[in-house]
């Protein structure tokens, strides 16, 4: 009986939009390692990738393919079974962030609203802050399971950094939410739909969740885990083939993820101007908005390059230091004004 | 049911595992199974605090530590046999202290319907209303260990 009454639509609907979310995430990812190279010919005034397709756009596919085809290799004194498993965890947990997000308001498909969000939980951010804390252990267990003491070195930098920068970001985002007052991200976009977009209220908190995703995608001006004059390489020293490609792709999904998380909780997510005035049909209005936070997204990607690009990187000392002597007062400074302006606001 | 029975498996592996940081790894395997218990008493909150301070950062650090000593089995100096005899006493003496205790506790039905109270906004409300003292202590209570870890570290 309990078998029959499972809804069937409902079942169909969320797998279809997990594999939407997923396959648009890897798509975005592999087009990202495009992007990063024709932002960089850019920038250094080179052509990029144009060899394979019409301006190179083939590129991702050619590096995928030699990724798969390459040989590859296990060292004999690694743990082998945690050795495959350090780029299987990179890859999942980079993957499980997007179910939180909200993509798009509802359409309207045969009289179901259906939503474009995989999961409405009313603890999305935290759902989010769990995931980040457990894409320590990927680089970790990677790094250990080479047995090489350069991989090592480089895992445990990873790990220091991210677990460093996890609490500017949350002490970030608990200003953010005593503003909205409430953990769901949808809760959030509705929010800046019928209002100014959260960056408006909370710039500093927006400037310091932004400095915070550099530091935990590990990407430059922050990259220090890895660092080919003094760690031969970084935690994927040992990687070859695809595993190599797990850990390399997992950092361009997490660089999507968080725009996509930047896009969502600072910038309206996917609401954009006079979007309950154009007069258009709701499904449309969600079409629209799907697109808005799309190019959103596109753009802090391309920040994240740019500043790659731009900056040059820290030294490993002056990235803790950064953290925890400047970052961490000034969030908690972020939160005291917050919360001083919310109290004065009641009264 | 699945879930109690992962948690069991993997509890019992960090108990016998010979490797330390699989013993870790199992550790957090039961975080997790314990986090989906709460998820399944509808108490959300909870499970992802849980994960994030467990699994997330306390976890990390063990690891951390572990993986820089990089125990080796054979390195292990063998520990001595009144020792083992020792250890099996009292965690036998603690096993019936337990059985003792909850034999005679009452254990009232769950049922994950009728309970919200894990939900994030009634537990805010419960925790900073009705059990502000205690709240508030145990945040000072936290604080000083903090400081005293600080203090013990800064002499070398």
């Amino acid at each position: 009986m309990t078998l029959l009454s499972i809804d069937w639509f409902f079942i169909i609907e969320k797998v279809l939009l997990i594999s939407g979310v997923l396959v648009l995430s890897l798509v975005v990812a592999m087009y990202s390692t495009w992007g990063e190279r024709k932002v960089a010919a850019w920038i250094q005034d080179r052509f990029g990738p144009n060899r394979a397709g019409f301006m190179g756009l083939l590129q991702p596919l050619a590096d995928g393919g030699k990724l798969f085809f390459k040989e590859e290799i296990i060292p004999s004194t690694s743990n082998r079974f945690l050795f495959i498993l350090g780029p299987s965890i990179a890859m999942l947990v980079a993957c499980m962030t997007s179910a939180v997000i909200p993509w798009g308001d509802t359409l309207v498909i045969a009289g179901r609203p259906v939503s474009l969000q995989i999961a409405d939980v009313n603890i999305g951010i935290l759902f989010i802050f769990g995931v980040v804390s457990m894409g320590v252990y990927g680089i970790m267990i990677g790094g250990w399971a080479s047995n090489n003491k350069f991989s090592l070195l480089a895992s445990v930098r990873a790990a220091s950094q991210i677990i460093s920068y996890e609490l500017p970001m949350g002490l970030a985002l608990i200003a953010l939410l005593m503003l909205t007052g409430s953990l769901s991200l949808k809760d959030i976009v509705e929010q800046q739909r019928h209002g100014l977009w959260n960056v408006v209220y909370q710039p500093l908190g927006f400037f310091i969740f932004l400095i915070c995703a550099f530091a935990e995608c590990n990407r430059a001006p922050f990259d220090l885990p890895e660092a080919e004059n003094e760690l031969n390489g970084g935690y994927h020293l040992e990687y070859s083939s695809m595993k190599l490609g797990f850990f390399l792709f997992a950092e361009y999904i997490n660089m999507f993820i968080s725009s996509a998380l930047i896009a969502t909780m600072y910038f309206g997510g996917y609401a954009f101007p006079w979007m309950d005035s154009l007069g258009l049909d709701p499904n449309i209005v969600t079409i629209l908005g799907f697109l808005a936070l799309f190019i959103k997204t596109l753009f802090f990607i391309f920040f994240f390059m740019w500043v790659r690009w731009t900056v040059p990187r820290f030294r490993y000392d002056q990235l803790m230091r950064l953290g925890w002597k400047i970052m961490i007062p000034l969030a908690l400074f972020n939160m005291l004004i917050t919360g001083a302006l919310i109290l004065a606001r009641q009264q | 049911m699945v879930l109690s029975v992962v948690a069991l498996v993997s509890a019992l592996g960090v108990v016998l595992s010979k490797n330390p940081v699989t013993s870790v790894l199992c550790l957090i395997i039961t975080f997790f199974t314990i986090a989906g218990h709460y998820i399944m008493m509808n108490a959300q909150f909870l499970a992802v605090v849980h994960i994030i301070v467990y699994a997330g950062a306390i976890m990390v650090l063990f690891l951390y530590v572990l993986m820089l000593m990089n125990l080796n089995a054979e390195l292990e100096p063998q520990k001595r046999n009144w020792l083992k005899y020792a250890g099996a006493i009292s965690g036998g003496a603690l096993l019936v202290v337990l059985v003792a205790a909850l034999r005679d506790a009452s254990m009232p039905a769950l049922s994950a319907e009728s309970t919200d109270i894990g939900l994030i906004k009634n537990l805010g409300m419960l925790l900073f209303k009705q059990y502000v003292v205690p709240f508030e202590v145990s945040s000072i209570l936290f604080l000083s260990a903090m400081v005293g870890a600080v203090v013990i570290g800064k002499k070398d």
